[in-house]
């Protein structure tokens, strides 16, 4: 452990889906517990991670590589991939929520952290979570809609504090 | 298994990742300098995490052990 000024990272979060929403806030709250200075930037599908009511959903449809498994059952039922063709995860309503409550399910039963908690630890560990003014505008986002402890701001402000960055992400 | 009695106890059995190096944080920051934490975790990855968290925050990890598929950690308050 050295006296020099603390490690920075710098991570731009632009995807809103729940599984991608894991690794920016996972990221961001260990490396402040880890005595970094870290900042987030949040764009496009990203931003609606700052929302006071996150609706962050997983889509199976989109990403084939996603395993199928239920939370419930004896641990055989519970490994197995359930193959779910695009005929079912296209065409029936409802079931990015239904597979979003699978997984849902799945992380609390693996004592995983919720997206809430996680960002909850940012909060209060510091991390500096940029909200893209563009993004706001473009997509029609106010203020009230986010959480309290952001900034508003756009690319030059993300970049100022990336400048002097030990780790920039872009996820 | 270790003679250094703590000054405070952390369960974070059942949590994954990151939870235990996050709730570990918590529960030194308003501890005072030389005091000392213990953890119990479950999970595995703690072992190389809580190493890592040590060595970048400067709280040092003065004693760790396993058994039952539990990890028990000893971090001294920087």
């Amino acid at each position: 452990m050295s006296e020099e000024r603390p490690k920075r990272l710098a991570l731009i979060a632009s995807k809103g889906t729940l599984d991608w929403a894991y690794p920016p806030f996972i990221l961001a709250s260990t490396a402040a517990a880890l005595d970094m200075e870290v900042a987030v930037f949040f764009t496009f599908y990203g931003l609606p991670l700052l929302c006071k009511d996150l609706k962050a959903k997983v889509s199976p449809h989109s990403n084939p590589a996603m395993p199928m498994k239920m939370p419930f059952g004896s641990e055989g039922f519970q490994n197995f991939e359930w193959p779910i063709p695009n005929a079912i995860s296209s065409n029936i309503p409802g079931f990015d929520t239904f597979a979003t409550s699978m997984m849902k399910k799945s992380f609390a039963k693996k004592g995983v952290a919720t997206i809430e908690e996680l960002r909850e630890a940012c909060v209060d560990l510091d991390v500096t979570l940029i909200a893209c003014q563009m993004t706001m505008d473009v997509f029609g986002f106010t203020r009230d809609q986010f959480i309290d402890d952001i900034d508003l701001g756009g690319a030059a402000a993300f970049l100022e504090f990336a400048a002097d960055s030990d780790i920039s992400l872009f996820i | 298994m270790s003679q250094i009695s703590p000054d405070q106890e952390l369960d974070c059995r059942g949590m994954n990742c990151p939870l235990p190096v996050l709730k570990t944080k918590k529960a030194l920051n308003p501890m005072e300098g030389g005091q000392v934490l213990k953890v119990t975790a479950t999970d595995p990855g703690s072992v190389a995490d809580m190493a890592a968290f040590s060595r970048r925050t400067g709280n040092e990890l003065v004693d760790q052990s396993q058994g039952d598929g539990e990890f028990v950690f000893f971090f001294r308050r920087k």
